[in-house]
């Protein structure tokens, strides 16, 4: 690991004056904020990532912590452990699809350290992006080109790919914030904002070493997930590898409002298949109004995946998305809901 | 419980060459340790190279296996992604401070009675994974303690008799120790 000078946050506002800092993007800049560590250390262990400075953001974890759930909805804070709000009675009870991503993402222990402002700002595990000795890698390196389109792609995203890259989104809770309209509120030295989770990841496009809108200094302090009539009858499913302590291969969202056998309002979100976090409005829009059943479930499966190109070893990976999504669907209608 | 007070040194690091010097006290087992680490030191390299207490095994290093497991605060963490620096006036337990007069942790008895081990490497981390697991509620079933303990790699595969030694130890730990 290369020397990087530590030192702690007193408090909020001087933790993001602190980290304000010129550069390309937040991911890139020499100033980073160190909160569960588990991507963090992990990348600099491998030399993927080398800021020159730490600022620990563990200190203000009592005021930036708290899971709250009123009419209005959820608020839970950037810096509550994943293993908290994945166990909270309330999270479980009001967003089961919540519960469910966090607690089948990482392991145990990753659990207990990892915040949820960091879950949702993991970094791909493309192998190529976290090896060095892979020169090509536009993540990583911008204009060196691309290793896994023509490497070993099996894991790769088939949705939201760009020429320059293919690294598949690794992530779980990313894709319940997606998919429940949740609101992410933001610190930073030029003021606080608040955005839809929709708007903090960008598409790779020809610049994937900017994997997100925020800036550099800018820190994740909470989200939102507004009260909706189909957040209760929600859930994850999660095809991997094996069966625990594994990214997903393919993995679902599916938020249902459903009345009489009919869709009255849906939310659909794919993960292990895409570059960021996705929501499938086509697939959304092919059920809304629509009685659920397998025949309309694999029609939707059909509209989310009608745009997907895959790249050799990744060739399987819109059969199985289908098939992820038409099991969650059929799934989440069979749910018992009590009102 | 929460000791942590921030320091009122908006830096605590300083440059020394390369390295970026760190002066911290640890709290392990119960004692405190002052020391003076490369800030790039881990919980992991500080308990085992500083400390000698090498019950706390370095396994990948890279946050996959669960070797490295020790207790922050009660809750169990992998102490390779963890800097030392970071969890300064933290209560942590080490596989050397589970014991007491009274004799072994009854997790540590049950391992030993279920033969829950071959090797015996992963074991440090193993049980104090399987500590935490039983007080977090979450070893009510054998599907349960599977999925809870995934984070704890064993290649020998002594996965049946560690569910064996977990379930003993829930109703010993649940008992009270006597």
């Amino acid at each position: 690991m290369r020397p990087f000078a530590y030192e702690r946050a007193g408090d909020l506002v001087s933790a993001v004056t602190a980290a304000t800092i010129e550069a390309d993007s937040q991911i890139r800049a020499p100033i980073q904020f160190l909160a569960g560590g588990t991507t963090l250390l992990d990348l600099m262990k491998i030399d993927v990532m080398r800021p020159e400075r730490l600022i620990d953001i563990n200190p203000l974890e009592k005021s930036l912590s708290e899971i709250s759930f009123d009419r209005s909805g959820l608020r839970l804070g950037a810096l509550a452990r994943m293993s908290a709000v994945a166990h909270h009675p309330d999270v479980e009870r009001e967003y089961p699809v919540i519960s469910q991503a966090l607690k089948l993402g990482a392991s145990a222990q990753l659990r207990n350290m990892a915040t949820l402002g960091g879950n949702v700002l993991q970094r791909t595990r493309c192998p190529y992006f976290r090896d060095v000795s892979w020169h090509a890698c536009n993540k990583r390196d911008p204009g060196s080109g691309c290793s896994a389109r023509q490497g070993l792609n099996r894991n790769h995203a088939v949705l939201g790919t760009s020429d320059h890259c293919i690294a598949a989104y690794p992530g779980d809770f990313a894709q319940a914030l997606i998919a429940l309209d949740a609101t992410v509120s933001i610190a930073g030295s030029k003021g606080d904002r608040r955005i839809p989770f929709s708007d903090l990841h960008r598409l790779p496009a020809d610049t994937p070493h900017i994997e997100t809108t925020l800036s550099p200094g800018e820190l994740i302090t909470e989200f939102h997930f507004p009260a909706r009539p189909w957040a209760r009858r929600s859930l994850y499913l999660k095809v991997r590898d094996r069966e625990s302590y594994e990214f997903a291969v393919a993995s679902a969202v599916v938020a249902l409002d459903l009345a009489d056998g009919v869709v009255r309002d849906i939310r659909i979100a794919l993960g292990g298949v895409a570059t960021v976090p996705w929501r499938s409005l086509a697939a959304e829009d092919a059920l809304r109004g629509k009685p659920l059943d397998e025949s309309r479930a694999g029609m939707a499966a059909e509209a989310a995946f009608a745009t997907a190109k895959t790249f050799g070893g990744n060739d399987f990976k819109p059969e199985l998305g289908r098939a992820t999504l038409v099991r969650a669907l059929l799934a989440v209608a069979m749910l018992e809901v009590r009102s | 419980m929460d000791t942590y007070s921030p320091l009122k040194t908006p830096s605590l690091s300083q440059r020394n060459g390369s390295m970026t010097a760190v002066n911290l006290v640890l709290s392990v087992n119960g004692r405190d340790y002052r020391l003076t680490l490369d800030a790039r030191v881990t919980l992991l390299d500080a308990l085992r190279e500083q400390l000698s207490l090498t019950g706390t095994k370095k396994g990948c290093d890279q946050g996959q296996c669960g070797a490295c497991t020790v207790h922050v605060d009660g809750r169990r963490i992998l102490s390779c992604l963890t800097l030392a620096a970071s969890v300064e006036g933290k209560a942590i337990t080490t596989i050397e401070g589970l014991a007491d007069e009274g004799g072994l942790h009854p997790m540590q008895q049950a391992f030993m009675d279920h033969d829950a081990f071959q090797c015996g490497y992963c074991t440090p981390g193993q049980i104090m994974s399987a500590v935490a697991c039983v007080t977090e509620g979450l070893a009510e079933t054998d599907d349960d303690i599977r999925e809870y303990m995934s984070g704890n790699l064993c290649r020998c595969a002594a996965y049946p008799n560690i569910v064996a030694a977990i379930k003993q130890a829930r109703i010993d730990m649940q008992r009270g120790r006597s």
